[in-house]
């Protein structure tokens, strides 16, 4: 829908609720990604009629049949697929993509990438407990190395893949992460919206079963503060505070042109050479993916946004062009190129 | 009839022979000799001519394979008449063989008595090391049983071509149009189609298009010249008998594409056709991507799954989906058909089968997905199936498989295979106005009796609604897991499960009412020995069942389209012969199926060499099955 005939719907909560019984393991952070989500909805004058929720397999994937609207949950890792062809059927559609670790980054990794590159209109979230849920337990390609598991018994050895930097190297243009009990995942999920083309926000996921509390070591109350680096367009890079240890700030490294991190003094950021935060900066936006949690707070809020022309714009506005002028006669179609005709039995070139 | 003169001289005959009736020819070179150009483009003359024709064009599996090799040889092989043709021919009457390894290649299959056309001027020790000739074979004598003009066609084109400045080797590549020409002399064809095609080929390079307007020319002028007593003579083949109305050559990847287009427009759809490339299949993408005015948007996925849930996705919201791959990418398919069955969306699935399992044979055809087709799928995963027998049938049997699909909200695989996809033959331009249209109705309302949305509520055919997202106040969810009767939420209870298998097996079966009788396409409806085949073997059976007839055989041919549900009244129709036999380019799928539905002794006729059968083939099993 294009931005002269949007018309904004006033929906409250309850209207985005089905009437099914939710079947995640009681204090999943699936619970509070789906109250965020349809709190979001609301504010945004998303109209249920107009809404899609498309779902690959996996516990994050049963996420569309707790949304009042209309909702795909198809096969495991190919949900992007199945929203392009939604989207390139009808792109006034407002569609979701709910994934996981698994489904998207596993079994369904080769179609992120490609909706990414591609640019379809659609806000993608993946949820990421780094740990296999609904199969029950084995790891994931964003486990951490050594993660026990059934099937890693010794503890798994392969690298865990980074879902922003998989997601920034296959040309999204919008990228964002943020966690499942945040106070700021509907302000992120409303600037995905926002955006037009693919939307990748990252959503850390308390697997409360199979991988619990694994994101405290900067979920935590206590750490929280001192750990989570929130990003906003237009303000300098700062975490920390002085009750929790001094205030601190991101600065680049001129002689290694890596990022590190510096402390403030009597919050003269400035003088301290803190970055501040530009959305657009595609070049700070991959070093900001890449920054090790641990010597470095996470990364979350808006990491990058700068907006392309989406693939369905640019595919049917071809196609519209394409058209343009042209009969669409089928009788004539059947008949073009080198035809005779037959009048008794002799042929006669036409 | 393939070539009604079947004695060894319909062509070398003295200068009295009679005209025959029909002619085989084979066009033979090196990949890079533009030989599938030539037959195209000798087909389309033929057909201006008013002949009936059929054709096969059998290519390698490489692009362009090293030059001279035994593998990298491409031929063309083209039957036409003044008579029914519906086989491109067991044996070929006239070999053109370009160099030593299209000879060697193809000579096996000339006819004895038949006519070799070899260029001198490739006959050299290289290229005659390549194609693993000791000695030439053009002057040891061991082509006696054939009849020889040899002589150097490089040569002449070079000569042809002088005036025109061309370097030696694109000199040379106007040697399929020397050669064309004195094929046209030959056949008394009309050059001026082909000059117009070629000036307009090389319009922005004029001087290209002269210089193979003049090897066109010199071959065509070097037949008239040359014209010896020995076996170069002209030919009039006269034009075939067939219905008045406006006809043009279409091959079996055009019509499947045509048809796809017109089916859509009598469900009054737009298409979405998600596709991959794959050999044979890619030439329907390309024609679908070149007919965007139609309602057509083409899609090409990153893989065959991201192809097919493509189309899915865009069905679910309201268009045609239409996917289309060949027998790897149908078996990376599988699972999302299996969400289309679950989830009862329409969806056509076009399988061009080729030589496998696994890559197998990329470019040659058979007929071994028909298992794949009918029971490929996980779980209890019932899908119409129903099959092309020639290149213009596939316009048909598009259209029926969009009816099918969107009538029942059920994916269809429509099976065509290698040789149908790129075979020729003339074709009676239907008139899009005589298809009855089957318009579709989404639903608007909640359906309810209670005013509830029921979206998996069944109509007197047993399928459901199709409903729009977007469409106000109708939001529900599907997907892959089992699901109520009529809410279609989640419900995996013991009595859900079973009413949506038996209510999935019931409609897919329905679709048996809605699809003709099965005839019998040649013969008596019952009698000693019925041949059935399905898909592109009805040439070869059609014309092997004639020439068993004519010899006083009691034998007949059912030539099934329907392969999944088949027609309600074929088992009672196959109970009426003594003996079933059928003919397969696969190790016997088909009648294992016709064994397991109707319990009936069919017995197998089978053939996985990536070439059709040819009609000889089928005439000896139809003799030993009566003798």
């Amino acid at each position: 829908m294009n931005e002269m005939t949007k018309i904004a719907v006033q929906t409250t909560l309850k209207d985005w609720e089905t009437d099914q019984e939710v079947r995640w393991c009681p204090g999943c952070g699936d619970y509070a990604i789906l109250k965020a989500v349809q709190r979001t909805l609301p504010e945004i004058g998303a109209d249920p009629s107009n809404t899609v929720f498309v779902s690959g397999i996996g516990c994050s994937s049963r996420f569309p049949y707790y949304v009042e609207s209309y909702g795909f949950h198809t096969i495991h890792g190919r949900a992007p697929a199945f929203a392009t062809g939604i989207k390139l059927a009808n792109p006034d559609l407002d569609v979701w993509l709910v994934t996981g670790d698994g489904d998207g980054m596993s079994i369904g990794g080769n179609h992120t990438m490609h909706i990414l590159r591609r640019n379809v209109n659609v806000q993608i979230l993946l949820f990421n407990n780094e740990i296999y849920g609904l199969t029950k337990g084995q790891f994931s390609p964003t486990s951490r190395e050594g993660t026990n598991s059934p099937t890693s018994p010794l503890g798994s050895v392969d690298r865990p893949a980074l879902p922003c930097a998989f997601a920034l190297g296959s040309g999204a243009r919008f990228i964002a992460r943020a966690y499942d009990v945040s106070k700021n995942l509907p302000g992120v999920l409303k600037a995905a919206h926002a955006h037009k083309g693919a939307a990748f926000v990252e959503i850390f996921q308390n697997c409360i079963v199979y991988n619990k509390d694994r994101f405290d070591d900067f979920v935590a109350k206590g750490v929280a503060d001192q750990n989570q680096l929130w990003l906003t367009d237009g303000e300098p890079m700062l975490f920390g505070s002085e009750k929790s240890g001094g205030v601190k700030g991101i600065a680049l490294d001129m002689e290694t042109l890596t990022l590190k991190v510096v402390d403030v003094v009597d919050g003269d950021w400035q003088a301290a050479g803190v970055i501040v935060h530009n959305v657009k900066n595609r070049a700070l936006a991959h070093m900001l993916v890449e920054m090790p949690f641990g010597p470095f707070p996470m990364a979350l809020g808006v990491i990058y946004d700068d907006a392309r022309p989406s693939y369905e714009e640019v595919l049917l506005g071809q196609d519209e062009q394409a058209r343009k002028g042209k009969d669409a006669n089928l009788a004539k179609l059947l008949g073009k190129g080198q035809t005779w005709t037959v009048s008794g039995t002799a042929a006669d070139p036409v | 009839m393939a070539t009604l003169v079947d004695g060894p001289d319909a062509l070398t005959g003295g200068k009295d022979t009679p005209a025959p009736e029909a002619v085989v020819v084979r066009f033979a070179g090196d990949s890079g000799d533009g030989m599938q150009l030539t037959g195209g483009q000798f087909t389309l003359s033929t057909a201006l001519a008013g002949n009936d024709l059929a054709t096969f064009p059998d290519f390698p599996a490489e692009i362009r394979a090293p030059q001279g090799t035994l593998f990298g040889v491409s031929a063309f092989q083209i039957n036409f008449g003044s008579t029914e043709i519906d086989t491109a021919g067991d044996q070929p009457d006239v070999l053109v063989a370009m160099n030593p390894a299209a000879l060697k290649t193809n000579v096996g299959a000339l006819k004895a008595g038949g006519l070799i056309i070899a260029d001198t001027g490739e006959f050299n020790k290289r290229n005659l090391e390549k194609a693993k000739y000791e000695v030439n074979p053009l002057e040891d004598g061991s082509l006696e049983k054939w009849q020889l003009l040899a002589f150097d066609i490089s040569a002449l084109t070079l000569e042809a071509v002088k005036p025109f400045g061309l370097g030696n080797k694109e000199a040379l590549r106007c040697k399929n149009m020397w050669t064309l020409g004195l094929a046209l002399w030959m056949f008394d064809r009309d050059r001026q189609p082909l000059v117009d095609w070629l000036n307009a080929k090389f319009a922005k390079n004029p001087v290209l298009a002269e210089a193979n307007i003049a090897a066109l020319n010199a071959g065509h002028a070097y037949g008239e010249t040359a014209e010896l007593s020995g076996p170069l003579k002209q030919y009039h083949i006269a034009p075939v008998e067939s219905e008045p109305g406006l006809y043009r050559t279409v091959t079996g990847a055009e019509a499947i594409s045509l048809g796809l287009v017109a089916g859509a427009q009598l469900a009054d759809l737009h298409m979405f056709f998600g596709g991959y490339p794959i050999t044979p299949a890619s030439a329907i993408l390309h024609n679908l991507a070149r007919l965007k005015e139609y309602g057509v948007t083409t899609f090409q996925a990153e893989d065959e799954i991201a192809a097919i849930a493509s189309a899915i996705g865009a069905s679910y919201a309201g268009q045609l989906g239409v996917t289309s791959s060949s027998g790897p990418g149908i078996a990376l398919k599988g699972e999302a058909m299996g969400l289309a069955i679950m989830t009862e969306l329409p969806l056509v699935i076009v399988n061009s089968q080729r030589g496998g399992p696994s890559t197998g044979l990329p470019t040659k055809t058979e007929q071994s997905d028909l298992y794949q087709a009918v029971y490929g799928r996980n779980g209890d995963a019932p899908m119409p199936v129903i099959a092309a027998r020639s290149a213009s049938d596939c316009f048909e049997v598009a259209i029926e498989a969009c009816r099918i699909a969107v009538e029942y909200m059920t994916p269809v695989m429509l099976l065509t295979d290698g040789y149908i996809a790129n075979a020729a033959e003339p074709w009676k331009v239907p008139d899009p106005e005589s298809f009855k249209p089957f318009p579709v109705t989404f639903l608007e309302a909640k359906n309810g009796p209670n005013g509830e949305l029921l979206p998996f509520a069944r109509d007197e055919k047993g399928a459901r609604p199709w409903i729009k997202p977007g469409t106000p106040g109708l939001m529900h969810r599907i997907g892959g897991i089992e699901k109520n009767p009529g809410t279609g939420n989640i419900d995996y209870s013991p009595a859900s499960h079973q009413i949506m298998t038996d209510a999935r097996k019931a409609k897919v079966e329905g679709v048996a009412n809605s699809i003709p009788l099965q005839e019998v396409n040649h013969g008596e409806t019952s009698g000693k020995l019925v041949v059935v085949g399905w898909g592109s073997t009805y040439g070869p059976i059609y014309q092997a069942v004639r020439r068993a007839r004519r010899k006083g055989l009691d034998v007949s041919h059912v030539h099934v389209r329907h392969i999944w549900p088949m027609p309600s009244n074929l088992g009672d129709l196959l109970r009426g012969y003594d003996k079933v036999l059928v003919p397969e380019m696969n190790t016997g799928q088909f009648k294992t199926v016709l064994r397991d539905q109707f319990l009936i002794d069919a017995q197998p006729l089978n053939k996985t060499s990536g070439q059709p059968f040819t009609i000889a083939e089928i005439e000896a099993a139809i003799e030993a099955a009566l003798a």
